[in-house]
């Protein structure tokens, strides 16, 4: 170990010494009364350590015997994760302190999960990939069950942890077999392993590895936690949930398949096109009834990541560079929307049955409005810039000669805008009767406001993330 | 600066939208005044910039003008420029749409929002006949959805939530298909730039797609992609349903840019990429085409015949009036071409004018069922006068502008398919059928409706928006080459390159 090592996973190191600093300030101190401040300070050391990763050096270096890689598709993914966890966060902080939700380990177990998603996009090596997974597995399951005298709260969480349990045990059987016939646990050895032919046992392994990442990324049809566990979460945890996880998650499976098995597209290819058209239709369909809008984001989300797996499916550069886009996108708007689920209350009470939309646009024009844009930009209606990630992962697709997929994207994404179009019905047209209320703390308002912003505004350079993109992919798959 | 022009005239409207949305507060009287002034002057002065543009065009230059080009992202350009096809889509829109603005002056609910979609709107519909760019051209087309949807759905009559359902749903599904033949042409053609896609080859062997063998291979795929689009768009029947319901339920100013120059965004569509990129494709299909829009013309017009609403009939008589259009299209001569987009101009003022005399007697009576009225001309003679004269219009009585339009259609049909020919032309007869039944319904006769007895005659706000839709369609039926002159070179390079595109042993005798 040399001080290379060491400097390379500083900032990961960094976060993991402040949690566990801030977990004894807070066990010795006065406990909840500093959980704002905690928020805010982990929040902070989000940003400047998102800041850190993204100024420093370029290039890519594979630092403890091979277990840890730092290249620009890790950089790209910890930026993301790092933004939008520091953004959830702070607009959750107002919501749980008036709800007396807000606990002081609340924002340590974040913390403590964002650095295993910082661990899993930067695994070279299956050990990594299953240690930094499970460390943040492990922390969202707490958090889920944040809300201790809920039974919804406690049931996602536990619903979550059992699932959750099961695909961490498919994933590693199919680790243990990946390495029983490669011989190796590092991502490297697998490679030059597949490279002369994949034997039926590796394959096995792959595709049991490959079942337990998509349920981390509630790709259909592993996602029958997703409805409910984001239905029974607090809505902060929620937003949590939908947003840097899911990427994390979805680094993961680029670097899994690209890193480890990247010479044989042929193999997982079909599958992740697979569960690309399977989680886009089912997300799809399935939204189309839901009351809830906390359960119609969890279909949505499921819908999105089928969207984003198209790009990992198509197996080329630019299809990573088309995930990366779409994820980026997609947080964006999540963040927002989140926002927005955020202040919706009646008599104080949080509420998130669609029908209390009812006439919104009456009552809050500007909210409505920044909405409205929202959803137009998660249907894939141009110029949002939620059109341009379709645009970017269904080209992907056509450039790799699976027209097929991105003409199911099309249809999928068709059938997708009508339940879009009805929050918009109920805040535009809806019934007679009064809305709910949106009190929204400052940051809420900014956040939603900005995203809004940002999906009309993207139309113009897409705000420059396509260059970091395409360095980040190309570091990946070449 | 000249480059600019068509970016200043897109997005003028779209400026003016911005300034409501952001510095215009309260919602009083005089700030609803205020909205409509502004929204008026800034659509009249867009009017005033693009006539200086159709001034300074050259209408014997068949290639584009006014190019303007920047790099955009994603590898793509942005890329604005009008030819002899698009400048008078645009001319249409931009002369519409003051009278649009004006006629929507007495709307009290939410006239700030119904000032900015409509605003909004404009910017999307030049933005569509003026890109160059495939992907610009898209973000343009899908993004007119949403102020449409808005309009129908805020502002709409009472089914508006299921009109708005249908009209976005259902043009979505064709633009996304669009869209994927879009990004399929990219991959082929290795650009996304219409000027390079217009004279690039597209693979045309025969190709076999699940088992069926495809004739006209890759160009009849994208050629049925864009179909879908295009023809939803038109609408063609039998994809026309969305029109009757969209109509019926849009305000009135909603109505009259669905039918004027929304549904020209089809037609425009098939001569921009549909006819040039594709001509084999196109050659393949158009037989179908053709007889799809002869079934369109005798069947909405029988249709319209049993209706009791208004609205209803003359969208249907609309759907029929397009199936002119894309006759005249698919016939792919130059009187064909020619005919249908003079048709396609003409019908953007007769049925505009249409929507707002039903507007009119809606503005007063608040039904639009046709047995409420009856006997008008004893209290409208004015009224009378107008609804008359555009009754004509739209039957295509020699002198207005919609006999210029059907007469060079059915020639244009005549000499590549008589049948359809001929069964297009039972479908003028109906047209008139329909027409002067309405009329006779709504206008003549005794009053007898007690309702009616209070109804008051157009006032001057009314007039004044009619007499500038009178005068053009009066000035184009009798003096046809004020469009025949800027759009006929263009036509005739058209019409050439793709005559000129087709094998010479023809892909339609592949097909018989």
């Amino acid at each position: 170990m040399t001080s290379v090592d060491f400097q390379t996973l500083l900032p990961e190191i960094l976060l993991s010494g402040y949690a566990l600093a801030a977990l004894m300030f807070g066990v010795y101190t006065t406990k909840d009364k500093m959980a704002v401040a905690l928020v805010w300070a982990t929040a902070g050391l989000f940003v400047a350590l998102a800041l850190y990763i993204g100024v420093r050096g370029t290039g890519e270096r594979l630092v403890f015997n091979g277990l840890f890689v730092d290249d620009p598709f890790a950089r790209f993914a910890k930026v993301t994760i790092l933004l939008s966890a520091a953004a959830v966060l702070v607009m959750g902080q107002d919501y749980m302190s008036r709800r007396d939700l807000l606990r002081f380990e609340y924002p340590i177990l974040v913390a403590l999960s964002v650095v295993g998603m910082m661990v899993m996009v930067s695994a070279a090596d299956l050990m990594t990939l299953y240690m930094g997974l499970e460390l943040q597995s492990l922390a969202l399951y707490v958090v889920a069950s944040l809300r201790r005298d809920s039974a919804k709260s406690s049931e996602a969480g536990l619903k979550y942890f059992v699932l959750g349990a099961l695909s961490s045990g498919l994933l590693l059987y199919g680790a243990s077999l990946v390495y029983g016939y490669a011989g190796t646990t590092q991502f490297a050895g697998i490679l030059s392993t597949v490279q002369d032919g994949v034997p039926l046992g590796l394959l096995f392994g792959l595709v049991f590895m490959l079942a337990g990442l998509a349920f981390k990324v509630s790709a259909a049809p592993f996602h029958m936690w997703t409805p409910d566990v984001y239905e029974g979460s607090p809505t902060p945890v929620t937003a949590f949930f939908a947003t840097a996880p899911k990427v994390a998650a979805m680094a993961l499976i680029a670097r899994l398949v690209q890193d480890a098995f990247g010479g044989v597209p042929g193999q997982w290819g079909q599958v992740l096109a697979g569960l690309a058209v399977a989680s886009m239709a089912l997300g799809a369909v399935a939204a189309i009834g839901q009351k809830d809008i906390k359960r119609l984001m969890a279909y949505s989300s499921i819908a999105h990541m089928g969207y984003a797996l198209i790009g990992v499916a198509v197996g080329t550069a630019y299809g990573i560079q088309a995930t990366l886009i779409y994820m980026a996108i997609y947080v964006t708007m999540n963040i927002g929307t989140f926002a927005f689920i955020l202040s919706l209350e009646r008599n104080g009470r949080p509420v998130s049955d669609i029908a209390s939309l009812n006439q919104f646009a009456k009552a809050e024009p500007l909210k409505a409005l920044a909405m409205l844009v929202l959803l137009f930009s998660l249907a894939g209606v141009p110029p949002m810039l939620g059109f341009f990630g379709k645009f970017y992962v269904l080209k992907a697709a056509v450039d790799a000669g699976m027209t097929w997929l991105a003409l199911v994207g099309a249809v999928a994404s068709v059938i997708g805008a009508f339940y879009y179009l009805r929050l918009v019905y109920f805040m535009y047209f809806g019934a007679e009767q009064e809305p709910a209320e949106s009190r929204m703390a400052p940051v809420q308002w900014v956040m939603l406001m900005a995203v809004a912003a940002i999906m009309v505004l993207g139309v113009i350079n897409l705000f420059g993330i396509e260059g970091p993109a395409k360095i980040a992919a190309d570091a990946l798959v070449l | 600066m000249e480059n600019q022009l068509l970016s200043i005239i897109t997005f003028l409207p779209l400026v003016a939208a911005i300034i409501l949305a952001l510095f215009m507060r309260g919602d009083d009287a005089a700030a609803r005044q205020g909205a409509k002034w502004l929204a008026l002057f800034t659509t009249s002065a867009t009017f005033v910039i693009s006539l200086f543009v159709l001034l300074r065009f050259d209408p014997s230059n068949t290639g584009f003008q006014f190019v303007e080009e920047r790099e955009w992202i994603l590898g793509l350009t942005y890329k604005m420029g009008v030819d002899g096809i698009s400048i008078l889509f645009v001319m249409l829109t931009t002369f519409l749409m003051p009278i649009t603005i004006y006629a929507c002056w007495n709307v009290e609910t939410r006239v700030k929002e119904y000032m900015i979609a409509f605003l909004v709107l404009e910017t999307l519909m030049l933005g569509v006949f003026c890109a160059l760019d495939l992907v610009l051209f898209y973000l343009f087309f899908e993004a007119g959805l949403i102020p449409m949807f808005l309009i129908i759905g805020i502002w709409g009559g009472k089914e508006r939530i299921y009109a708005a359902f249908k009209f976005f749903l259902y043009t979505f599904l064709g633009s996304v298909l669009m869209l994927v033949a879009m990004i399929a042409m990219y991959f082929d053609a290795g650009t996304t730039d219409i000027v390079d896609l217009l004279v690039h080859d597209f693979g045309s062997e025969t190709i076999s797609v699940l088992g069926f063998h495809v004739v006209g291979g890759s160009q009849t795929m994208l050629f049925l992609a864009f179909f879908a689009s295009f023809a939803v768009k038109m609408p063609m029947w039998p994809v026309h349903t969305w029109l009757p319901d969209a109509h019926v339920q849009a305000p009135t100013a909603g109505s009259v840019v669905l039918a004027a120059i929304l549904l020209k965004m089809g037609g425009y569509g098939f001569l921009r990429f549909s006819l040039p990129m594709f001509p084999v494709g196109s050659d393949v299909m158009a037989p179908l085409v053709l007889w799809m829009s002869a079934i369109a013309i005798v069947y909405t017009s029988l249709v319209a015949l049993a209706q009791t609403d208004m609205k209803k009939l003359i969208a249907y008589s609309s759907v029929a009036h397009m199936g002119f259009v894309t006759m005249g299209i698919f016939s792919v001569n130059q009187q064909g071409v020619d005919g249908a987009i003079f048709q396609m101009i003409s019908h953007g003022f007769i049925s505009g004018a249409l929507f707002l005399c039903v507007g009119v007697i809606y503005d007063r009576m608040h039904t639009r069922e046709i047995a409420a009225y009856g006997g008008l001309v004893n209290r409208m003679p004015s009224y009378a006068l107008v609804f008359m004269f555009f009754t004509m219009a739209n039957v295509g009585l020699p002198g207005t502008s919609g006999f210029v339009g059907e007469f060079l259609t059915l020639m244009g049909v005549f000499q590549v398919n008589t049948w359809v020919a001929a069964v297009a032309a039972t479908g003028v007869i109906l047209s008139a059928a329909y027409a002067l039944w309405l009329y006779r319904r709504v206008v003549f006769g005794d009053l007898i409706k007690e309702a009616l007895r209070s109804i008051t005659d157009m006032d001057r706000r009314e007039k004044v928006i009619f007499a500038p839709l009178i005068a053009m369609t009066l000035i184009l039926g009798v003096y046809p080459s004020l469009v025949t002159d800027i759009i006929g070179p263009s036509v005739t390079a058209l019409v050439s390159d793709y005559t000129a595109a087709l094998p010479a042993d023809g892909a339609q005798v592949a097909l018989h």
